[in-house]
């Protein structure tokens, strides 16, 4: 049935690499059905790269990069970018920060144009006027994101809880209001000079263009700028496969509910043991039959909600994660118990070659339709090249998952969901805080 | 160095929304089929005349729930084999009520499509509803109400709702309900209100995707052959404001970091004469991240993270507001920036060059909405919903481009009503009530907890 029957087995995308001289890595891939092109830069920087006493950098260094560069005005990207009709964005992760735009096809050059004056030349445009006003910005962020927000400093709670002190994975991302308030001038341009670089960054074009003009405007606008010089090696970020003892901390927080996020230290992304925890992820916790949804949504009714996640880190481990929100009448005792019986139960007996098959039909539908958008194309793309050199991974995706067998799920559950690799990070509600009593908030003025 | 010239974009490249046919099949189901031949999936929507605003009065959340259920049980099967059926096909069926409609959505491979639509439509025309499905969709809903509450921008879009209508409209309740309401529903409310509403008459199927007209009729009109016959009723809708007297509620949460701040009165329907000024109007007050509320509040005061203006387009007069979170500290000075904001474009004439920023984006934003089946299948799900007519994607662009600096002015004069404003405030009430009082811009009511 349908225009292209059977054709999903053969799809392929496009993929061209090439380099510049300056060590920028390049990607490709046209496609002409709609007339928008994405423009997409990975730089390997996050985090992680972070040194104490400054955490958050990298992230407000994000909010730096709007602000201006020699030949574009404080907030004009934005208003650039908007004005030929398209859509931006920059996100930071523990790995690396990425800025993206999608316009009409006959903007790429603005997008291009756009990404490499920031590349080239974002000192001359910065002041200290600026970065104290990013700095009020990113600390309401970290207000609405995180202090005001129910299970909001889940990320940085588990990331302190998971990994050992002096890990680069081990500090908050948005990072602390005080680190925030001392990043200096300086270290923003030390920090820019040292990671945005053209040898330490991925620029992908995806949707429709012409790949050898995409090629010339690459060259005239990201060839002048110079290679960067060492960039101080990340500490050794290797850990032992499982935690060796349980961690567990509760958070007596804001909320309504106890929800439990219970991790697992699981093999990094990318390699063949990652596609056996992601697809256990799937069994686990994705959609209404996975095993969380069936057993505790479902048939026990001890949660209002289930589910389970991987962190993908590429470097030293990645992380499953499985999280559950209790029903008002479960106690948190209950909550914990109820989940670790579950995930006991697939430790000792594994799960069914119905579950893997569910969970891998799931995630290539999925894989197929967020392929749709030029943008995620181009994301993908700059993660692989990002992380392996090779973005024509992309194209390999679903068969990955398609090889993943009952048996390797099996293995991986056996290996790294005993009660040596948990860690259990369980939110509760503050005494005194009676969820009830705002229901009735409006009924007395006073 | 990087050229310092700027580059002037090449000649645009023509697009056109994806070609669609309409058409009524034997039954009374309104068939909608865009085909679009990018890669192999396909995504079926389900709109049914059953909203929230369909509901009746004391059961509210009688709508989202019955959506909910939907996929719970059958003769043949009960919801865990439904969820493990569809699953099993690489698919999952999304169903739930918004204001003016339900809906029923699936994203498929091509191979897999012919299986999945036959499941969803035997499922969907004989549920069974069970009593203990019904009983735990009620206590899962009850449970977010109380996770919505604890969470300030949940407290303050609900607090919104309700000081903005007047206690008879259904918009001044949540359309999921309420926990009273929600409580006091049963399993026999929700099969009666499948049986008056579920109707071939008030349905339409959206099939956009790697699909030719010919499979998808063939297609829905088997997988469709039990759907109910028949027309759901009409029902009147009160959208009326509770009061037009100027107010602020300050709800207390003590110790929060920040206020939730939302700022509006009733707004306009979708299908509104002046529904192009309006949006471009909104998009240089509020709806961009270069808009005057946004470069006011975020880049020029550091205040926020961002904020916005928006209005929320439903069939009836959704609410037009302003929301946004800033440091508890700067509560005060940040309303009195929304206000002027308000007044400015309503005083005088927007610039050529705002024009432009907000006319440009809107055109050319326009493909970039449309890549995926799922997005395009809900965008033709709006023009059965509003009754628009079958040329308004063509016709969109030329009808942004004809709103000019007077049209804004005029929209902004006739439809932004300074002196109506509810303004809601969830935080520090401590903190915040002596400076918000100073403002003196209406009403204050202080609400704790």
């Amino acid at each position: 049935m349908g225009l292209h029957g059977g054709q999903f087995t053969t799809m392929r995308i496009p993929v061209e690499t090439f380099h510049l001289d300056n060590g920028l890595f390049v990607t490709l891939s046209e496609d002409h059905t709609t007339p928008i092109v994405a423009v997409n830069l990975w730089y390997h920087v996050g985090s992680a790269n972070e040194k104490t006493g400054r955490t958050g950098f990298a992230h407000l260094f994000e909010h730096m990069l709007f602000q201006g560069s020699a030949h574009v005005a404080s907030s004009e990207h934005f208003e650039l970018i908007q004005r030929a009709g398209g859509t931006l964005n920059g996100s930071t992760w523990l790995e690396r920060t990425n800025y993206f735009e999608t316009v009409p096809s006959n903007e790429l050059a603005l997008a291009l144009w756009l990404e490499a004056d920031r590349m080239g030349e974002l000192l001359p445009a910065m002041t200290q006027e600026k970065l104290d006003m990013q700095r009020d910005v990113v600390k309401n962020e970290r207000r609405w994101a995180v202090d005001n927000q129910p299970y909001g400093t889940m990320l940085e709670k588990m990331q302190e809880l998971v990994f050992p002190a002096s890990h680069p994975f081990q500090h908050s991302l948005i990072g602390s209001m005080e680190d925030l308030s001392a990043a200096s001038l300086d270290d923003v341009a030390h920090f820019f000079a040292t990671y945005y670089t053209p040898d330490n960054a991925v620029l992908s074009i995806a949707g429709d263009f012409d790949s050898q003009e995409g090629r010339e405007l690459i060259t005239e606008y990201f060839g002048p700028i110079s290679r960067g010089t060492e960039r101080p090696p990340l500490p050794p970020m290797n850990l032992p496969p499982v935690f060796g003892n349980r961690l567990r901390e509760v958070v007596h927080d804001n909320v309504s509910l106890p929800r439990l996020f219970m991790a697992f230290r699981s093999p990094v992304f990318g390699t063949e043991k990652y596609y056996a925890a992601s697809v256990t992820s799937a069994v686990l916790g994705m959609r209404k039959g996975s095993r969380l949804q069936r057993s505790l949504v479902r048939e026990r009714q001890v949660a209002a909600d289930a589910g389970a996640f991987t962190f993908d880190l590429a470097k030293g481990t990645d992380l499953l994660v499985v999280d559950v929100t209790a029903r008002p009448e479960t106690s948190v005792t209950r909550l914990e118990e109820e989940v670790e019986r579950e995930i006991d139960a697939v430790h000792r007996e594994g799960v069914t070659e119905a579950e893997v098959k569910r969970a891998v039909a799931l995630i290539e539908t999925d894989l197929l339709a967020s392929l749709q958008t030029a943008g995620e194309r181009a994301d993908r793309l700059s993660m692989f090249a990002t992380y392996f050199r090779q973005p024509e991974l992309i194209n390999e995706q679903a068969e990955r998952y398609r090889s993943v067998t009952t048996q390797r799920v099996n293995d991986f559950v056996s290996e790294r969901l005993g009660e040596n690799n948990r860690a259990s990070l369980l939110y509760v509600p503050k005494e005194g805080v009676e969820s009830e009593s705002m229901l009735a908030a409006a009924g007395r003025a006073d | 160095m990087v050229t310092s010239l700027r580059p002037k974009p090449g000649p645009p490249r023509s697009y056109h929304f994806p070609d669609f046919s309409d058409e009524l099949l034997p039954s009374g189901i309104h068939l909608v089929t865009a085909p679009v031949a990018k890669l192999p999936v396909v995504t079926v929507l389900v709109v049914v005349e059953a909203g929230s605003t369909n509901d009746p009065a004391g059961k509210e959340g009688v709508a989202a729930l019955t959506a909910g259920t939907l996929l719970e049980g059958t003769e043949r099967f009960d919801g865990a084999e439904l969820a493990e059926a569809f699953e099993q096909l690489g698919t999952s069926v999304e169903s739930g009520a918004d204001w003016d409609s339900a809906f029923i959505k699936m994203t498929v491979l091509s191979e897999q499509l012919e299986q999945a639509t036959n499941l969803l439509g035997e499922t969907i025309s004989s549920p069974t509803f069970p009593e203990r499905e019904v009983e735990r969709a009620k206590a899962e809903r009850l449970a977010e109400i109380l996770q919505l509450e604890m969470e300030p921008r949940g407290l303050a879009d609900e607090k919104f709702s309700e000081f903005l209508y007047t206690q008879e409209s259904r918009y001044s309740k949540p359309d999921e309900g309420g926990t009273e309401s929600v409580r006091a529903l049963s399993r026999q409310d929700v099969e009666e209100f499948y049986r008056s509403r579920y109707r071939a008459g008030s349905t339409t199927v959206i099939i956009a995707g790697d699909i030719t007209t010919d499979e998808a009729r063939a297609l829905i009109t088997r997988a469709f052959q039990r759907w109910p016959s028949g027309v759901a009723p009409s029902q009147p809708l009160i959208a009326a404001p509770r009061t037009t007297r100027k107010s602020i509620h300050i709800v207390d949460k003590p110790e929060a970091p920040q206020s939730e701040l939302r700022a509006g009165h009733v707004g306009l329907p979708r299908k509104h004469p002046d529904f192009f000024p309006a949006l471009v109007m909104n998009a240089v007050l509020g709806g961009l991240f270069g808009s005057r509320i946004n470069l006011n509040l975020r880049e020029a005061h550091g205040y926020t993270y961002g904020a916005s203006s928006f209005y929320d387009w439903r069939r009836g007069p959704g609410p037009f507001v302003v929301s946004t979170a800033v440091q508890s500290e700067v509560t005060a000075p940040a309303l009195r920036e929304i206000f002027l904001e308000i007044d400015r474009i309503r005083g005088e004439h927007i610039s050529e060059e705002e024009l432009l920023l907000a006319r440009d984006y809107l055109e050319g934003v326009f493909p970039i909405r449309y890549e995926t089946t799922g997005a395009i299948a809900s965008a033709l799900a709006t023009l059965v919903i509003y009754d628009l007519p079958a040329d308004y994607f063509e016709s969109y662009r030329k009808n942004v481009h004809a709103v000019s600096v007077d049209a804004v002015l005029r929209a902004a004069r006739e439809h932004l009503h300074p002196d109506e404003l509810q303004t809601i405030v969830v935080g520090d009430a401590r903190v915040i009530r002596a400076s918000v009082s100073d403002l003196s811009v209406g009403d204050l009511h202080v609400y704790s907890s």
